[in-house]
């Protein structure tokens, strides 16, 4: 099997040695690569009863074997480990250049393991493998952080880094790389501070095996000259995911006011419009990507604190979708600039803006109907809309000062310590907190977040789309909908492609199959595709099973807002989602999956998709 | 002579054409071996420099063993007569040229044009005249 150099690096930190696990290519053929050998691997090696940032949990980190190929965006990469913010299974990924560079320097997957004694980087130079000190760069932020060892190690380096949330292992903390691309979710940063880890560079010069290049030389310029040709390429990339926020808004699905409610009547200051018109500076590609979403920014105003006024200007990648939606709408902060401001300290901070707007919002709430006083914030009037109290708990979240210690571990386990009906605006699932959709009148994105395999995000599936094609009505063949997205996105994360050119231009599924085969020599059909895929779905599913006692239907039920409480404003205005039809949804998902009534995979479903090694893990 | 020129403003830092020049030139999917290169300076002021050969003939003119020569098209180097020196390598004025740690001979730019047709921001274009 080409495409992969049956290499993984594997470091350890606690006593600064490496190592190379060379796997037989079965266990490609088996597991892909990305999160689909990723998941494998924690489930053999990381122990019941694992504290996510105790040594003995790995981070994993790798593409696939499409990353870094001469094919429409093949740039992403997966970490994986058990997550400090779910103590489930957590992956989350990235795009920009590092997983390319890893294949590059000839390694399939990197494994950190144990935890280092001081504050390291690891340098990854081809063979040479180096440990320094990270002690200069402790306590700095991800941008000065990066830029210091771009500028030491010269720009042929790719870099990840952590940030001061990372450091004081904060369950939101994000994995920066590139000057703006995160592995924002599950709290990966986190693990890669409790391993001492500030930063690690990956330079590489050989290449990825391609069983045959001349085919590979062809087919990726006709797959680009393809997405070149389709309406999208010009109509989606201007705005990048930012664009999608004005029909979220429309539809009734935009998360306002800590999900208070789904329509936010300013959007049109935080749309892609205005990011477009105001302060977009030029866009910023992952690897291979005929359209990029990542959007450089320039943005400036004032930060009003109290009675003290601070100009700020501020460059930034973003503020894409997920930031606008979780930072703007459910922060309720109006204006593009500060959005972009927001999203900036939360980089820096290395931290999550999807679970930081969602846990600020949180915050907010709980101070608004008096289950935080006044007093736990130094006094301070926060409230929403206000740019400095997003920017003030974030920096007590992420430095765990005062009561940003507790909401550092997440809405969940914030919402159980604070009491007083908290868990009523804490929007999670599984302990993650939710992405930028609502699902009180989209039952299909509901279901989405309430069986995505790492907790409450959105690209398992994106099936807001589809309630939206079929009605928002209707129940009838959304399970089965679900399930297909979520065996059809996922496996973009083990090949170590981007699935928007599919999603936003239409670049066709059947490409896949070919791209894969030119580049490995072997000869999968999609249906192939799927199967690993959903062998690795029912993977991560035990995976939860084996790690949380009493794992079953009751951790996929959605936060108690969706089902409580009708949308009071807006086109979703007067809707909530029934718990009837919440069971309904669960039963025929369960169903359709293979799976019992309590969301367990039968011993049948297992032994079909390879995975009787998981047998005594159902006791 | 077939010019290529770059108009960075567009660029988005994505790579695709380093890739494809290398897959072009050598069969090898390896970004290393592309006779262009793309760098970032980020985060301030968040611009990209492509560095790419304008056929200016500095490096033939260095070479002390006439290895590089006008074909009407392009500079190019001519394998049996390189002796790897790198003297090109360090002196040429974009910085385009490559010594990669895999081949004696530098890797220089050809002028087929692949990253011109296949580059998804037409940040490269044929200079004109």
């Amino acid at each position: 099997m080409k495409g992969i150099h049956q290499k993984i690096l594997r470091i350890n930190l606690s006593d600064k040695s490496h190592r190379l696990d060379c796997r037989d290519e079965e266990f490609y053929r088996t597991w892909i690569g990305g999160r689909g050998m990723g998941a494998k691997i924690i489930y053999d090696e990381v122990p019941v009863d694992t504290d996510p940032l105790g040594p003995e949990n790995l981070l994993y980190m790798s593409g696939g074997p499409l990353s870094g190929v001469y094919a429409p965006a093949t740039g992403k990469t997966s970490f994986v480990c058990k997550s400090p913010a779910t103590g489930g299974y957590g992956d989350s990924n990235v795009g920009g250049h590092i997983g390319p560079e890893l294949k590059y320097a000839g390694y399939d997957a990197l494994i950190f393991e144990g935890a280092a004694a001081e504050p390291t980087v690891v340098v990854i130079d081809d063979d040479k493998i180096t440990f320094q000190s990270a002690a200069y760069l402790w306590g700095k932020g991800t941008f000065e952080t990066e830029k210091i060892l771009k500028d030491e190690l010269g720009d042929d380096f790719q870099i990840a880094v952590i940030g001061p949330a990372g450091e004081k292992l904060v369950y939101i903390a994000c994995i920066q790389h590139d000057f703006g691309r995160q592995a924002g979710r599950t709290g990966v940063g986190a693990v890669m501070g409790s391993k001492n880890l500030k930063a690690f560079a990956i330079r590489g010069s050989k290449g990825v095996p391609v069983a045959d290049a001349a085919a590979l030389l062809e087919h990726g310029k006709q797959a680009f000259a393809n997405c070149f040709a389709k309406p999208g390429f010009e109509e989606w990339t201007p705005m990048g995911t930012a664009g999608v926020t004005n029909w979220v808004n429309e539809i009734g699905a935009f998360p306002t006011r800590n999900f208070y409610t789904t329509y936010f009547p300013e959007h049109e200051k935080i749309n892609g419009e205005a990011l477009l018109e105001r302060i977009l500076r030029t866009d910023k590609g992952c690897f291979a990507c005929p359209t990029p979403c990542g959007k450089y920014s320039s943005a400036a105003g004032v930060l009003k604190d109290g009675t003290r006024e601070e100009t700020f200007q501020v460059l930034v990648e973003g503020p894409e979708y997920e930031t606008i939606a979780l930072v703007g709408g459910n922060c309720e902060i109006a204006s593009i600039e500060e959005v972009a401001y927001a999203n900036y300290v939360m980089d820096d901070l290395g931290m999550d803006t999807i679970s930081g707007g969602n846990i600020v919002a949180f915050a907010l709430e709980c101070l608004e109907k008096g289950v935080l006083s006044k007093e736990q914030v130094e006094g301070r009037e926060l409230r929403f809309g206000d740019l400095a109290s997003v920017v003030y708990l974030s920096e007590i979240i992420a430095k765990r000062q005062g009561i940003g210690d507790i909401l550092a571990e997440g809405v969940k386990i914030a919402a159980e310590k604070f009491g007083h009906n908290s868990q009523h605006y804490a929007i999670h699932v599984k302990g993650l907190e939710q992405s930028g959709y609502e699902g009180r009148n989209a039952p299909a994105m509901m279901l989405a977040f309430m069986t995505a395999d790492i907790g409450a995000h959105h690209n398992r599936a994106w099936a807001i789309t589809h309630d939206i094609a079929v009605g928002v009505d209707v129940f009838e063949g959304k399970p089965e909908k679900v399930v297909e997205l979520q065996h059809i996105r996922p496996f973009f994360d083990q090949m170590g492609c981007c699935r928007l050119q599919w999603v936003e231009l239409g670049f066709e599924l059947e490409n896949y199959p070919d791209l894969f085969n030119i580049v490995t020599g072997e000869k999968l059909t999609w249906e192939d595709m799927m199967h690993i895929s959903e062998r690795v779905y029912n993977l991560t599913r035990m995976f939860w099973v084996k790690h949380m006692p009493g794992f079953g239907r009751s951790w996929d039920w959605p936060p108690p807002r969706m089902i409580e409480e009708l949308v009071p404003t807006g086109p979703s205005a007067g809707k909530k989602i029934s718990e009837e039809n919440l069971n309904w949804l669960l039963d025929r998902y369960y169903e359709v999956r293979g799976w019992d009534k309590n969301g367990i995979p039968t011993p049948e479903k297992l032994e079909q998709l390879g995975l009787s090694f998981c047998l005594p893990d159902l006791k | 002579m077939r010019v290529i020129t770059t108009k960075p403003e567009r660029c988005s830092g994505c790579k695709a054409c380093q890739a494809l020049c290398a897959l072009t030139q050598f069969g090898e999917n390896n970004l290393k071996k592309s006779a262009l290169k793309i760098i970032g300076h980020f985060p301030d002021p968040g611009t990209y420099d492509i560095n790419i050969c304008n056929q200016c003939g500095a490096c033939a003119t260095i070479c002390p063993v006439q290895a590089i020569s006008d074909n009407g098209d392009a500079y190019l180097i001519d394998a049996t007569a390189c002796i790897g020196c790198g003297l090109c390598v360090s002196t040429c004025p974009t910085r385009s040229m490559v010594q990669h740690a895999s081949t004696v001979v530098p890797i220089k730019c050809v002028s087929c044009g692949a990253c011109v047709e296949y580059c998804p921001r037409r940040a490269l274009v044929w200079q004109e005249g």
